[in-house]
């Protein structure tokens, strides 16, 4: 029940300020999950983020899934769950019920415009950290992946299908010459 | 009967909503506005607006906008919201169920080799999409930008660097 409460309490935290979607949260996700509450460690935080896409849903709520099931089963995977969705069903509730006068809001105007470019850094910013260790070829792999979806525009759906299948073709390949990866 | 249909349009948004956010709007967009006729289009590009300025995915937030508009009532959103989370939670846990018992197993593990630069490639893409001249229409928001790239980077914490932009925000174009 305690380590319900506290995932509930960590999650919640993570969905009143996922703004901007969920690659936004990436850094307060790891701030929370691996660095603060030491739920998993940092090459598990990134397996979660891979595992994370290939469920539908969105980054936050398989996150919280993960972590939840993880720590507490179940109802872990309830409360973090309830902690994510909780904040956002609150307020746009009540900017349902108090819509137009909330858009034509110049001050929450100027507050937005200012965490817009915020948003966009802290999407990026996580690049760095999760590319150490990821070795050359990798490196090139993940900029040409990016060239190509940016180019042709399909869906990402595609990369995360490709990267597995590559993933299970070079373990086939390792393991046949009696090596690990 | 309008909340059966509203439970059945939300799982069915929740469960073909690979790929995030942006993916699951046309999805979204046949569902309450071609098919069933919830809300107009020029509703749905509201609803888009304001979730990008509010907390919590896309999905979620016009499931609960859209359930409180279609029924007159907080039951609505309930249903909707809780319909929408309900494909991602059940296959997410079994996913995790999966991955924590066969993480150790060789082709689980190269399978995870491959798709991480995968991921890589994906944030980067999140990231560029939203670099639009409407977002970066002036020297501050730069200055925003970089200051909070290398903040983050140096592991300041996210919420800070969210709410001193907001300020910051207020104090340049309020």
């Amino acid at each position: 029940m305690r380590k319900s409460l506290t995932l509930f309490w960590t999650f919640l935290k993570i969905g009143v300020f996922t703004f901007g979607g969920g690659y936004a949260m990436v850094p307060l996700i790891e701030k929370e999950v691996v660095g603060r509450r030491r739920w998993i460690d940092g090459a598990e935080f990134i397996d979660l983020l891979t595992l994370a896409q290939t469920s539908p849903g969105p980054l936050a709520l398989n996150t919280a899934v993960f972590v939840g099931y993880k720590i507490a089963r179940y109802a872990g995977a309830f409360w973090a769950v309830m902690g994510v969705v909780v904040p956002s069903f609150v307020i746009i509730l009540l900017i349902a019920l108090f819509f137009s006068s909330f858009r034509t809001n110049p001050v929450v105007e100027a507050v937005f415009k200012g965490m817009r470019p915020a948003v966009v850094a802290l999407i990026l910013a996580p690049i760095f950290n999760l590319s150490k260790g990821l070795g050359l070829w990798r490196l090139l792999l993940a900029a040409a992946a990016l060239a190509a979806t940016w180019a042709l525009g399909f869906s990402p759906v595609y990369l995360i299908l490709v990267g597995a299948l590559g993933g299970l073709a070079f373990a086939y390949y390792r393991k046949r010459k009696g090596r690990t990866i | 009967m309008i909340y059966l249909q509203l439970f059945l349009s939300y799982l069915k948004i929740g469960f073909f909503g690979f790929g995030g956010g942006y993916a699951m709007l046309s999805l979204i967009q046949h569902e309450v506005v071609i098919r069933h006729q919830w809300i107009s289009n020029a509703e749905l590009t509201d609803i888009i607006a304001v979730s990008q300025m509010t907390p919590g995915p896309i999905s979620i937030n016009s499931a609960t906008y859209i359930g409180y508009v279609v029924t007159g009532s907080v039951w609505g959103s309930v249903v909707a919201t809780a319909a929408v989370c309900l494909p991602a939670l059940t296959l997410m846990i079994l996913i995790t169920r999966f991955y924590l018992a066969l993480r150790e197993n060789v082709y689980i593990k190269g399978a995870m080799y491959g798709m991480r630069p995968m991921i890589l490639a994906m944030i980067g893409l999140a990231g560029m999409v939203l670099f639009t001249p409407d977002t970066f229409s002036d020297a501050a928001s730069w200055i925003v930008f970089g200051v909070v790239f290398l903040a983050s980077l140096r592991r300041v914490d996210p919420i800070l660097l969210i709410v001193l932009s907001g300020a910051a925000g207020y104090l340049i174009y309020g």
